[in-house]
């Protein structure tokens, strides 16, 4: 799936997007993932309560689902007005 | 109802006029802009607002028709632009059409709360010293939803 990022969890990460391979069952389970492979992700994702999800370009939640999803994006609490 | 996102700046009076002349039968219309602040007095250099492109027109669609099934409003209207902005230019607008200005003015502020939260933009502040500080989101904006 893609994985999209914006704001300062793009900087974090260090990309705006990336393709990933991955089985997990959940978001939650996705961060998991992400945040065991390198140091960049673990920061990205040391504080999910500063963070905000979206599935195919809808807001979500950490424990959605992740069947037949093929875009996350991550931000953080959107800033708009 | 229109809704717009674009890097350009806007005219002000020539989309509050327009507007007006599309919905001249309304009686009562509201408009709100909102203005790059120069929150540190002298400091800011610019504002860069990042957006995510393929959810930001459906999420401010989805925003304005929510106003237009909730109130009695003959039309609605939200500009917001992306892109790096210097202080005192315009960020974006809202602007509804009622019959009676409650609606109108309740609209207006339903659009606002729900674009401060709820639409995927982030500000991102420079300063002149060179800093760039990510504009933090408000405790106060989230609980604003709750109104309605």
């Amino acid at each position: 799936m893609d994985i999209l990022y914006f704001a300062w969890v793009r900087e974090r990460i260090g990309v705006p997007r990336e393709r990933i391979e991955s089985s997990a069952v959940t978001v939650a389970g996705l961060v998991e993932e992400l945040r065991t492979r390198e140091d960049r992700y673990a920061a990205a994702f040391a504080d999910l309560s500063a963070l905000r999800v979206a599935l195919d370009q809808e807001l979500s939640d950490f424990d959605a689902p992740l069947d037949g999803v093929r875009e996350v994006a991550f931000f953080p609490p959107m800033t708009g007005g | 109802m229109r809704v717009s996102v674009q890097e350009d700046r806007f005219e002000l009076g020539v989309e509050a006029e327009a507007f007006a002349q599309a919905n001249n039968k309304s009686g009562a219309i509201v408009t709100f802009t909102g203005i790059v602040r120069d929150a540190d007095q002298g400091g800011l250099v610019a504002m860069e607002i990042e957006h995510y492109p393929g959810m930001t027109l459906r999420a401010l669609t989805d925003i304005a028709q929510s106003a237009m099934d909730r109130w009695s409003l003959g039309d609605a209207l939200v500009i917001h632009r992306y892109g790096r902005l210097a202080p005192g230019e315009q960020i974006m607008m809202v602007a509804t059409a009622s019959r009676h200005r409650k609606d109108a003015f309740e609209a207006a502020e339903f659009l606002m709360d729900y674009l401060k939260s709820r639409a995927p933009f982030w500000k991102k502040e420079i300063l002149a010293d060179g800093a760039e500080d990510w504009v933090a989101s408000k405790d106060e904006d989230e609980t604003a939803l709750t109104r309605w």
